[in-house]
């Protein structure tokens, strides 16, 4: 494994010519070809000059990642271009400046080119004009259904109608009727009122999923959005037109009525569901989940994230989760409740007394990097063997992997497991079989279904054993220490590529429930004498300076997006 | 900051005059009770104030003329509400529908907390519905916390019947005369 770290994925691209553009009267260098949404080199437009010059172009149709359709026309603007004599040749101001020749009509941002020297005015009052014009048409045959609407709040048409909208509606027909609540697909629901016909949807299912399933029907102000006749929006990506239909057309029946987006508190995770990583923003109201909404980061997951991953939120909030620290009572008790310090001191006391090799740690892939890494440090210390368990499933052409862990490269990184998961886990079995193993540390994991069964579990002096769902091996334990979810803790997780991403905490664990790394660090330092870092940022930077696969990484330089590291 | 005390003056050193000034106070009002027979005080609990038209008391939930829920559950109020008194759980998808026709939903509890409200009124002032509104309610007593804790039963029923423009109705109206136009899909 080689221990560079780089920001990014690919070699760097050859350099690309910048030509000069004035956006609003201030002049800018935007390079001449830029990225389209395949990420294909393509002439930069004026809405990505626009955004390099940090001046926001209201669009509803447009969307980075999906081809252009220019339909809604709401980002025109005015532009100009240096005027040529008939020699073809700049024509000069007085001042020696080139003559800009206004284009006498608008054009659409989204899709038209610039070229060296244009001018783009994107605050004149013809612009706003336009907008003003746009925008009432769009308002036509809206429904004022905002206050039974999910998507008030983030609603890209409120938003516009505070910048551009008018306070009264001029409209005194009968508004055009369409179907409302719409059985879309099992997890879509569609308001055919609210749709304002940008395509998002249709371009994202047809060209990013590759499910060419909804559609534009009927004619004129009857037009609607519509699955292909007699079949279900049904794929793995489909929640994620919710996230890009700019109004509340399509809504999440997961999330439908649920709660007003403005109370959400959104904080940045990743999703755990497996080896992809995918980034993810958590949005939850006190103490309580509401949904996963994918966070763009191009090196992973682009804008988007697949159904099953983004509805997989809904066992964080479980009712039988571990809330109680157990540990089994004298002789043939059952688990009795008890506090962190007397189990973490006598778990201590056990494994400081254990014998070398008397020790064994089934970790889980599932924990963060600082975790596994606190766990190796165990490991050496006790010379124990060490191995994680393999969850594999079906991976997709687009974001799912067939890794259900997200952190098996974070696990063998830190020489918890190897190459080849599960490879010694047979090896533990035999060792608990034959009695040279006589404690057994289990993270995250159900045992019994990985050839180490209750028969084997019942040979050992000491079955230490941290989840945060009960299971058969909890069930089994001597001391139960509960955990906490990915979304209850910060930490970092490795995904597939080799990509380091730190995830930020939302909700506070249940009950006496605790982030894995503090406690773990209580113990390590109980066992090995040596104290470490209490914090998640120290606790990082150590496992950056000590383990050769992390080496150069820091805890700040992860940003929102992550490193990638070489596996 | 110390500010000294203004020393008093010849005529507050002598004590008596500002006594028989209160005297004189007594004995004007005892002239009029008494004597006149003139009313100051109100009788409370059997007599009431007329309240100006634009008192602000209690916060109630209102129903339209048909006796349905006018509240859509869009939880602005609970977002407004200064002291935060108002909690309210949204149905969610599979949740009980409102109880009239294309409102789609409505609040599947209410809660206002009479201990926290201010009387503000923002509450009916931001609500697009008009389901909300401040009576006259201005003596709410309880023996427990709990109990002033009010919940959307006892909202609504305190709240009355407050008719409207019936938006949701008429939308339904004006779809159903569109219905067969154009060819269904």
């Amino acid at each position: 494994m080689s221990t560079t770290a780089t920001t990014e994925t690919k070699p760097a691209a050859p350099a690309i010519e910048k030509i000069k553009v004035k956006v609003d009267g201030r002049e800018i260098e935007v390079p001449k070809l830029m990225p389209d949404w395949t990420g294909k080199l393509t002439p930069t437009t004026m809405i990505q000059a626009c955004e390099l010059a940090k001046t926001d172009v209201p669009h509803y149709c447009y969307h980075p990642k999906l081809p252009i359709a220019g339909n809604c026309r709401m980002c025109l603007v005015e532009f100009g271009t240096p005027a040529l004599g008939p020699d073809r040749k700049p024509v000069l101001n007085p001042d020696g400046t080139a003559k800009i020749a206004k284009s006498p009509r608008p054009a659409i941002a989204c899709a038209t080119p610039i070229s060296p020297g244009m001018e783009i005015y994107n605050n004149t009052p013809t612009v706003k004009q336009m907008r003003e014009g746009v925008l009432e048409f769009l308002l036509i045959n809206h429904p004022l259904d905002c206050p039974i609407c999910d998507q008030a709040g983030e609603c890209k048409l409120q938003e516009y109608s505070v910048d551009y909208g008018q306070s009264a509606s001029r409209f005194a027909e009968a508004k055009v009727h369409k179907p409302k609540a719409v059985d879309l697909g099992p997890r879509i629901m569609l308001d055919d009122e609210r749709c304002i016909l940008c395509t998002r949807c249709v371009r994202f299912t047809r060209d990013v999923a590759g499910d060419d399933k909804l559609g534009i029907v009927n004619r004129g102000s009857y037009n609607t959005i519509a699955a292909y006749p007699g079949t279900q929006f049904d794929n793995n990506y489909t929640l994620n037109t919710v996230d890009i239909c700019p109004v509340g057309a399509l809504t999440s029946k997961d999330f439908r009525f649920q709660m007003r987006v403005w109370f959400l508190k959104e904080t940045k995770s990743l999703c755990n569901s497996c080896g992809t990583g995918c980034n993810v923003l958590v949005s939850s109201r006190e103490e309580k989940m509401y949904r996963y909404t994918p966070r763009e980061n191009d090196a992973v997951n682009g804008p988007w994230m697949c159904d099953a991953g983004r509805l997989n939120y809904k066992w964080v909030g479980r009712a039988d989760r571990l809330k109680d620290v157990l540990m089994r009572g004298a002789g043939q008790g059952g688990l009795v409740k008890t506090t962190w310090l007397t189990a973490i001191n006598d778990i201590s006391d056990k494994l400081k007394r254990a014998p070398a090799g008397s020790v064994a740690i089934v970790a889980s892939a599932r924990q963060t990097n600082e975790e596994l890494y606190l766990l190796a440090k165990l490991k050496a210390n006790l010379g124990a063997l060490s191995d994680s368990v393999e969850h594999t499933g079906e991976a997709d052409r687009l974001l799912v992997s067939a890794d259900k862990n997200p952190n098996t490269n974070g696990a063998r990184l830190n020489g918890i497991c190897y190459t080849e998961i599960g490879s010694n886990l047979p090896q533990i079995a035999q060792g608990i079989q034959s009695g040279k193993i006589k404690t057994l540390i289990v993270f995250g994991e159900d045992v019994t279904t990985q050839g180490i069964g209750a028969d084997l579990l019942a040979k050992l002096d000491t079955l230490i054993v941290s989840d945060i769902l009960p299971n058969a091996t909890t069930q089994l334990a001597h001391y139960v220490l509960p955990g906490a979810a990915h979304v209850e803790k910060r930490g970092s997780f490795t995904n597939t590529k080799g990509r380091v991403q730190k995830f930020m905490k939302a909700v506070e664990a249940p009950g006496d429930a605790r982030a894995e790394w503090e406690f773990l660090h209580d113990l390590v330092h109980n066992v090995t004498g040596k104290n470490g870092y209490v914090t998640i940022e120290g606790l990082f930077n150590q496992m950056a300076a000590e383990v050769p696969g992390f080496a150069g990484l820091s805890w700040a330089g992860l940003g929102d997006t992550g490193v990638t590291v070489t596996i | 900051m110390i500010v000294d005390r203004r020393p008093l003056t010849f005529w507050e050193k002598l004590y008596l005059p500002a006594i028989v000034g209160g005297l004189k106070v007594t004995l004007k009002h005892a002239y009029s009770t008494l004597i006149q027979r003139k009313v100051v005080t109100m009788e409370y609990p059997e007599q009431k104030w007329t309240l100006p038209e634009n008192y602000r008391g209690a916060p109630y939930l209102v129903k339209d003329q048909e006796g349905s829920t006018k509240c859509v559950s869009c939880q602005l109020c609970e977002f407004v509400c200064p002291p935060k008194a108002i909690r309210i759980t949204p149905p969610g998808a599979s949740g009980q529908k409102a109880d009239r026709a294309n409102a789609e939903k409505m609040p599947k509890e209410f809660e206002i907390n009479m201990l926290r409200c201010i009387y503000c009124g923002f509450c009916q002032e931001v609500c697009p519905e008009e389901a909300i509104f401040l009576l006259k309610d201005y003596s709410i007593t309880s023996t427990s916390r709990e109990e002033l804790v009010y919940n959307k039963e006892k909202l609504l029923a305190l709240g009355g019947e407050h008719g409207g423009i019936q938006k949701w109705k008429h939308k339904l109206e004006e779809a159903k005369a569109q219905e067969n136009f154009p060819v269904k899909v």
